[in-house]
């Protein structure tokens, strides 16, 4: 079990043994990525298939199902279709800038994956601040869609670059505070260290941040505002094809596009990893008798089915409004992340609490206070502000 | 003195692309080209951080100034004037622009290299000292009224912000407004996107208590 | 509360979902070219020729008077008329189309063609796998393509078709009643000449239908 566990970490010592001394750096460094980009290249396609036959399913009706068995050589076919399709770029667009947006935002979103912790001992890189790290590589994602944009001389695609800076501005906000209590309670931004402080059981229970009152209603936040942060529905106005076509993707073609689709969804990947690695324990598994399965197994788990809860929900939700966006972050999701913190703190000084059903009130206390505030703001944002509609011309 | 074959190679890289896109910045014709520049100097600041080892500074330089100061000036560049329009400097003289250089330069160069801190740099490399932990515990002990003191800036600066984008335009802003301006601003609410999106009069005005 | 609509959302789909697996009447699209719905009987696209018999150029009841070919808002029907003649139903000699070409990318299946004849001719079809692989030759289809059995009219569209049947037969026996009361009328005006009584018996019998004259 043991080597199950570790057998990718053995399989890389053992390979970078049998490389010339000189040369061992560099074989670390491509054994380090080389699988990373690897299997998440592959996820990104499994989950294209997955998602569009989920929301065939959801809609009653097949998805694909003509390329190979049940359709599932789709993605090889929609690969190879993007590789030869026609390169576009409009006459006046700023080309060079047109041809750097798609790389600045898959460089960076490849790079974030690099700090996360995808079983005990397989993180790529364990930065002291890794935390910190994710949060400011993912933020010049945002850089690249005005690049993109901008370049594009294309009012659609320059409207929907805006929405999408704007976007991904505001849920930055809810996004970073929603982890800062994951970091009050463990007092570390390493990654690996956040999924250590996790991996206690509890009378066979894991000790996973989510089980805690703030943990709980901050996986929920983190998730809502990840998805907005990946622009993934129902947040993907900038992408929003029923107004401004596709956006700043509109004069973006062939092999292009297919960068940008894969870095977005490669966003979601590592929202998703982060989720998992801050609320849901990481690695560690669900009940204490599962303990010695390998750990990767469990990261993997945990990820396909966030990424099944991401297609679920866009499967069910209509876009947002670009007001109704920008209200739920500012009036909604931030000052609930704010509230979390302060049940953070509490959940944190309440531990010494002594007398026996300690937990219980804990929990209670905790739970009462983010559940007020959630009732709170809701029926605040809830209220009909719609006058009485006149019409002025019906008579 | 070191020599500069003791430099690393990587420091001298990271300075090569920090010091181009620096001046590309100053002197591209198009501003967001210009901006874009900014960004990789930015950057370069920032693997400059990191190269001493300072990863917390490295990464807040890249989530601030990358992340949040860049995009502020792209969307300055976009929102206030023609992005090409070029402006014509206050004096042509090149010597006078010489003289200005030179005499910023000095006065910033002059109190780093009489620096005591200088004399104390060791031969042997920093030992990564800069660790977030200690940085949270110095600010929160240490520097607590700094932080607070700037925190107080920070929120002072932003209500005026709010304050200056919610000034009600006295042309536009109608007492009564129709049915259609009624429907429009019940959604839209205070939100900042709002006044953006709304081409209708009385956005703010009309949802004051 | 808030949040409760998202939920029933949820459940919405999830019941969607799992649905489609055990309930194959969720699933309503019909996968094309393995399985095709049968055409509605008013379903018209495309126009073809309607033939009588067992050859389909001898049978073919279009006697080449051009007047779809007139009346086509695209005209993109095509017709060259026969040098020869040769008898229609009714047995009267008439022109054939030596040429009868309808080109499949112009034809909008307006079906003018079809109202304007006065043959039953020409009527529309339920095709509409109508795409080549080739962008010339294979679109415009000829008379041999367009020629369809009575009985494929039959099977398309079966009221209508009685019902010109019908009418059809009771033309030609008109037309044989007529023709055996010219030569009734012949023979009574060859016996009455022969016993010197009026010569100008009408000439009926050749004129039982020509419009095209």
């Amino acid at each position: 079990m043991e080597t199950l566990d570790q057998i990718f970490v053995l399989a890389k010592h053992w390979l970078v043994a049998r490389v010339p001394e000189p040369l061992a750096w560099l074989a670390t460094i491509l054994l380090s990525i080389g699988p990373l980009i690897t299997v998440f290249a592959s996820c990104f396609a499994i989950t294209t298939i997955v998602e569009r036959k989920a929301l065939g399913r959801i809609q009653n009706r097949f998805g694909p199902n003509r390329v190979g068995p049940f359709g599932l050589l789709q993605p090889l076919a929609d690969g190879l279709k993007m590789l030869i399709k026609e390169d576009l770029v409009p006459a006046q667009a700023d080309k060079v800038v047109h041809l750097l947006a798609p790389f600045a935002l898959v460089v960076p979103a490849w790079l974030t994956f690099s700090v996360l912790p995808f079983g005990r001992n397989m993180t790529v890189i364990d930065l002291d601040a890794g935390l910190l790290f994710f949060f400011a590589v993912g933020a010049s994602s945002e850089l690249a869609v005005f690049m993109a944009g901008w370049s594009s001389r294309n009012k659609y695609a320059l409207m929907g670059a805006m929405r999408g800076i704007a976007q991904m501005i505001s849920y930055e906000v809810p996004l970073v505070l929603s982890t800062v209590a994951v970091v009050m309670s463990v007092g570390s931004l390493s990654l690996p260290s956040i999924v250590e402080a996790q991996s206690a059981y509890v009378f066979g229970m894991p000790t996973w941040h989510v089980f805690t009152p703030w943990g709980l209603s901050g996986f929920i936040l983190f998730l809502i505002a990840g998805a907005a942060e990946a622009n993934r529905a129902p947040f993907d106005l900038p992408e929003a094809e029923s107004e401004i076509i596709a956006g700043y993707l509109t004069e973006y073609s062939g092999f292009k596009y297919a960068l940008f689709f894969m870095g977005e969804y490669l966003g979601l990947f590592a929202i998703t990893g982060m989720g998992i690695t801050l609320f849901l324990g990481g690695w560690t598994a669900p009940v204490s008798f599962l303990a010695t399965t390998p750990s990767w197994f469990w990261f993997f788990a945990k990820f396909g089915a966030i990424i099944a809860l991401f297609i679920w929900v866009r499967g069910t939700v209509p876009r947002l409004r670009m007001d109704q966006l920008m209200k739920f972050a500012w009036k909604f999701l931030v000052p609930l992340t704010l509230v979390n913190l302060v049940v953070a703190a509490f959940w944190h000084f309440s531990g010494t609490w002594q007398f026996p059903g300690a937990i219980f009130a804990r929990w209670l206390l905790g739970a009462g206070f983010i559940g007020g505030a959630y009732v709170t703001l809701g029926r605040a944002l809830h209220t009909n502000q719609f006058p009485p509609r006149v019409y002025a011309y019906a008579e | 003195m070191r020599m500069l074959s003791d430099i690393p190679i990587a420091f001298l890289m990271i300075a090569a692309v920090t010091l181009v896109s620096a001046v590309c910045a100053m002197s591209l014709r198009n501003l967001v080209h210009c901006g874009l520049c900014l960004v990789l100097t930015f950057v370069g600041l920032a693997a400059t951080y990191l190269h001493l080892s300072a990863e917390f500074v490295g990464f807040a330089q890249v989530l601030v100034y990358v992340g949040a100061v860049a995009i502020l000036i792209v969307f300055t560049i976009l929102l206030t004037r023609n992005a090409e329009v070029t402006l014509s400097p206050v004096s042509q003289s090149s010597l006078v622009g010489l003289g200005i250089a030179i005499a910023v330069c000095g006065s910033l160069v002059l109190p780093l290299v009489t620096s005591p801190s200088l004399r104390r740099l060791p031969a042997q490399s920093l030992a990564p000292d800069a660790q977030v932990q200690r940085i949270g515990e110095k600010l929160m002990a240490q520097y607590v009224i700094p932080l607070e003191a700037l925190a107080l800036v920070l929120t002072a600066a932003m209500i005026g912000a709010v304050v200056i984008a919610m000034r009600d335009d006295p042309e536009r802003n109608d007492p009564s407004p129709s049915p259609q301006n009624q429907k429009d601003t019940g959604s839209v609410s205070n939100s900042p996107a709002g006044t953006a999106l709304n081409s209708s009069s009385s956005t703010s005005s009309s949802q004051r208590p | 509360m808030l949040g409760t609509g998202l939920i029933q959302g949820l459940m919405e789909t999830a019941k969607n979902f799992v649905g489609s697996y055990h309930d194959e009447a969720r699933l309503v699209t019909v996968q094309y070219p393995e399985e095709k719905i049968p055409a509605k009987e008013n379903s018209r696209n495309f126009p073809f020729l309607v033939y009588d018999g067992e050859d389909p150029q001898a049978g073919l009841r279009c006697v080449a008077c051009q007047i779809c070919e007139k009346e086509c808002p695209p005209k993109c029907i095509y017709i060259v008329k026969s040098k020869d003649k040769k008898p229609d139903y009714t047995g009267k000699a008439q022109l054939y189309p030596a040429t009868f070409d309808i080109d499949v990318s112009v034809c909008m299946s307006c079906q003018i063609c079809v109202e304007v004849c006065p043959f039953d001719a020409i009527k529309m079809d339920q095709v509409f796998e109508l795409s080549t692989s080739d962008r010339f030759a294979t679109l415009l289809l000829k008379k041999t393509t367009l020629a369809k059995p009575n009985a494929y009219f039959h099977q398309i569209h079966p009221t209508d078709a009685a019902e010109i049947d019908g009418r059809l037969a009771e033309e030609k026996r008109k037309a044989e009643e007529k023709a055996k009361a010219a030569a009734a009328a012949k023979a009574a005006a060859a016996a009455a000449a022969t016993t010197g009584t009026d010569p100008k018996a009408p000439p009926v019998g050749g004129a039982a239908k020509s419009p095209t004259n």
